[in-house]
């Protein structure tokens, strides 16, 4: 039910705009994007694709902010530890 | 490869583990159950549970769509690869799968014709190549899977291709979650909620379980730091006595789900009243059936089934392990009568199945930490 | 002579297809029927290849069985395979092939043209690998009862001097070196098959190890405990038999271990690890420690070795097993494969 890995949309085929041909670290295949009609993807997006089909378009603004968020974890809580150091805090 | 190396950096892991370390209370002992097989496939093939504090369980929930499935209908599906004319085809998950007189690859080395395909479309196009053949496609898989399916048969009837059918064996979640819930033994503090399943279904659906069962969850992505930070997000919440639905993998699921895909489904497939789940028994509205517009291209009804019921040995804990009361070694059976080699129960039939899981990837670990040597020379 | 029936523990009724993957059931046919009906006098553990005493002088004898469709792929075909195929076989048991005989059993209905693409293929991967081809054999059966061809080479060879392999000269703490990137043949073959409708610059990696077994003999001599070819069933089989035979343990460092692009892509879409992928092209040798990075040098500065790498190590735990360590401490067991890998989509 959950494999599902992200690919680069490099064509989409002229013959049926419901079809793209998708890259994988070089390897392709023809994805049906029938099920993102609503929104059709272009040359150039990422898309997530289970069974030959794109499931969702990859945001990629969202993954840089889920890594940013990952990035600074630890940090703000150092910083409060050092803080809480000076004994500045009430109680 | 992007957006999966970067779900994979060292440092990052290491990083998000740490806080794990540090937000886990050392008085308490957490149960995060992961409802998703692939989820359970991520946790071992990464060795995720080496990076986790030593009172924090991670309970393996029951959404394997292979390992649920009764062999009764594995041999309903076989009856029809029996048939000369038919072209019998299904993902590699179900290939070793047994049922009582074997599995798919067995019935392909008998001489069936037998295939793996990767994608319905490619179950479609083998029927378009073979007119003179039947192609049976056998479905399986929760929400992430049936829109496939289910636009592969709305492609079917506009192509006007009739020696195609399908074999519906498509499950839903939300029931297998009530499932696990409602069990009196069950003890669960929160889930590391489906990924792919809400893609389509989006994390509405979850609500239920943040507010009537007061349970936190996290709809989660499937590679380590998606899964790391997915506990960072539930300890947040059990320490400030919260109990929400959050979306942790937000770069592939949008809020509201899939609604092409919810309607190609609505379209094709209706609830079944019932289903039996192998080791959970039976469930009302928990399956799809194809609708009676689609009736031509339903397997079921074009051919006659056995439709036998198979229950599985008493020996085997199955039902225990999915709802998470008992661990995979702690089955009578485990490694012994039981392996993926020849599996007795559905656990150990699929290789993202919580015992096969932790046959292959854990079982016989008993190392410690040895990279620094390796590293040197290299 | 004894009676050897109660020697038998193959227990299977019938011969099912796992019985030739290569993995665990190949292991138990083997163990279990052929090893003590055939092999009596000669000690266990089987090698890749057999080393006989004929009259004072100790040669390397080796046979293999050639069955793949399709029959041509990209970067080669059956005829190499089955050169390249015995050639490798003897090489990691440390011999240099003199000569091989081949056997071919022929579909009735094969073109004519198709067998003779395999011949000349054989004949330029024999040159190509320094071997002859003294002789051989023809049987044809009906249509329907041969898929196209199936071809066997047997293979004689002498043993290269200063190497003394065998699972019991491996010791805790050796290197387990890899000649190349893994899961290159398996994945070609896999796409060349045309049921997944994938695509990718990606060929098969079949050739000769001889010469860069040869520069490794040649570096560190008896520092080499152990080597073999990881065809069917890939690395994860073969260090699951090493250890096995060795009862020490294997320990691998996952980002160490060479992978193609195209190949990792292909896996990770249908759900493979590359360790459990087919090579026909690659070797693994485990060197004594401190002769590791020599040896590694030796490899890398050989033509066709230089994407070898150090991939791991050998342990005391866990004794008999594979473990495979990431970067973030996190590990997981590696098993021997029982059938053929499959594609999945959970």
């Amino acid at each position: 039910m959950c494999l599902a890995i992200p690919g680069k949309i490099v064509d989409v085929l002229e013959e049926d705009r419901s079809l793209a041909l998708v890259d994988v670290l070089g390897v392709r295949r023809k994805v049906d994007l029938g099920l993102l009609q609503d929104e059709p993807p272009e040359t150039g997006d990422w898309v997530l694709i289970h069974v030959g089909f794109a499931m969702s378009k990859i945001g990629e603004a969202d993954a840089r902010e889920q890594l940013r968020m990952l990035a600074d974890l630890g940090e703000s809580d150092a910083a409060m530890e050092e803080v809480r150091g000076y004994g500045l805090e009430d109680g | 490869m992007r957006f999966v190396d970067e779900f994979r950096e060292p440092e990052l892991i290491t990083r998000t583990a740490d806080e794990i370390r540090r937000l886990a209370n050392p008085a308490r002992h957490y149960r995060f159950m992961e409802v998703c097989g692939g989820h359970t496939h991520s946790i071992y093939r990464f060795g995720l549970k080496d990076l986790l504090p030593s009172n924090m369980d991670l309970v393996h929930g029951p959404g394997c769509p292979v390992c649920v499935l009764p062999m009764g209908r594995i041999d309903d599906g076989l009856s029809m690869a029996e048939r000369p004319d038919v072209i019998f085809t299904a993902f590699g998950d179900m290939m070793r799968v047994p049922g009582t007189k074997g599995s798919p690859l067995e019935y392909k080395a008998r001489g069936m014709d037998v295939r793996i395909v990767y994608s319905p479309s490619d179950a479609l196009k083998l029927a378009r190549a073979n007119p003179d053949k039947h192609v049976m496609f056998f479905a399986i898989g929760f929400e992430t899977t049936a829109p496939s399916t289910a636009l592969t048969l709305m492609r079917a009837r506009a192509q006007g291709i009739h020696n195609f059918s399908v074999f519906c064996n498509h499950v839903t979640i939300i029931p297998a979650i009530r499932a696990i819930l409602d069990s009196p033994d069950m003890r669960i503090d929160a889930f590391i909620g489906p990924g792919h399943v809400s893609t389509v279904i989006g994390c509405r659906p979850y609500a239920w379980i943040a507010s009537n069962e007061d349970k936190p969850i996290v709809v989660t992505g499937f590679e380590p730091l998606d899964i790391l930070q997915s506990i960072v997000m539930l300890l947040r919440q059990l320490k400030g006595k919260e109990k929400r639905v959050e979306n942790q993998y937000k770069r592939a699921v949008p809020w509201e789900g899939n609604r092409a895909a919810l309607k190609a489904m609505a379209e094709v497939f209706e609830l079944r009243p019932y289903f039996e789940w192998r080791g959970l028994g039976f469930i009302s509205q928990s399956a799809l059936r194809i609708r009676e517009s689609y009736a031509e291209w339903d397997a079921e009804r074009r051919f006659s089934v056995p439709g036998v019921r198979v229950t599985d040995p008493k020996a085997a804990q199955c039902g225990e392990v999915l709802k998470g009361v008992l661990k995979p070694a702690q089955c009578k059976l485990f490694g012994k009568e039981c392996t993926p080699e020849h599996p007795v129960g559905a656990l150990m039939v699929s290789s993202e199945g919580s015992c096969a899981a932790y046959y292959n990837f854990e079982h016989r670990k008993r190392v410690v930490q040895i990279r620094p040597a390796v590293q040197e020379v290299a | 002579m004894t009676s050897v029936v109660s020697k038998i523990r193959f227990r299977d009724p019938q011969v099912e297809m796992a019985h030739g993957a290569g993995g665990k059931a190949s292991r138990r046919l083997i163990d279990g029927l052929f090893a003590p009906l055939l092999f009596g006098s000669v000690p266990v553990p089987l090698g890749d290849a057999a080393h006989v005493n004929v009259n004072g002088t100790c040669v390397a004898i080796t046979t293999d069985s050639f069955v793949v469709s399709p029959l041509r792929f990209p970067g080669g075909s059956i005829g190499e395979l089955a050169v390249n195929g015995t050639v490798n076989d003897l090489a990691v048991s440390g011999a240099r092939a003199q000569a091989l005989v081949v056997s071919y059993v022929l579909e009735a209905g094969l073109p004519t043209e198709i067998l003779e693409a395999e011949v000349r293929a054989m004949a330029d991967a024999a040159r190509a690998a320094g071997v002859i081809i003294a002789g051989g054999d023809t049987k044809v059966v009906e249509h329907g009862k041969a898929d196209r061809m199936y071809i066997t080479t047997s293979g004689i060879g002498q043993l290269i001097p200063g190497l003394s392999i065998s699972p019991a000269a491996v010791r805790s703490g050796d290197k387990i070196l890899l000649s190349g990137p893994i899961g290159d043949h398996g994945i070609t073959i896999l796409l060349a098959r045309g049921d997944l409708d994938l695509e990718a610059d990606l060929c098969s990696d079949t050739r000769s190890v001889l010469p860069l077994v040869e520069a490794l003999a040649e570096a560190v001599g008896a520092g080499v405990h152990w080597m073999r070819d990881p065809t069917r069933g890939g690395v994860a089989t073969t260090l699951n038999e090493l250890a096995h035979d060795c009862g020490l343990g294997v320990v691998l460092a996952e980002d160490l271990i060479p992978v193609r692009d195209q190949v990792r892509g292909a896996c990770e879409l249908l759900g493979l690890d590359p360790l459990h992928i087919a090579n026909e092209g690659q070797f693994l040798a485990v060197v004594a420690a401190e002769q590791a990075e020599t040896a590694l040098d030796a490899l890398r500065k050989t033509p066709g070795g230089q994407d070898a790498a150090l991939i791991g190590e050998i342990g005391e735990q866990p004794a008999g097993s594979v473990l495979v360590t990431t970067l973030y401490g996190g590990s997981r067991m590696v098993d021997m494969l029982v059938g053929d890998p499959l594609p999945r989509i959970c």
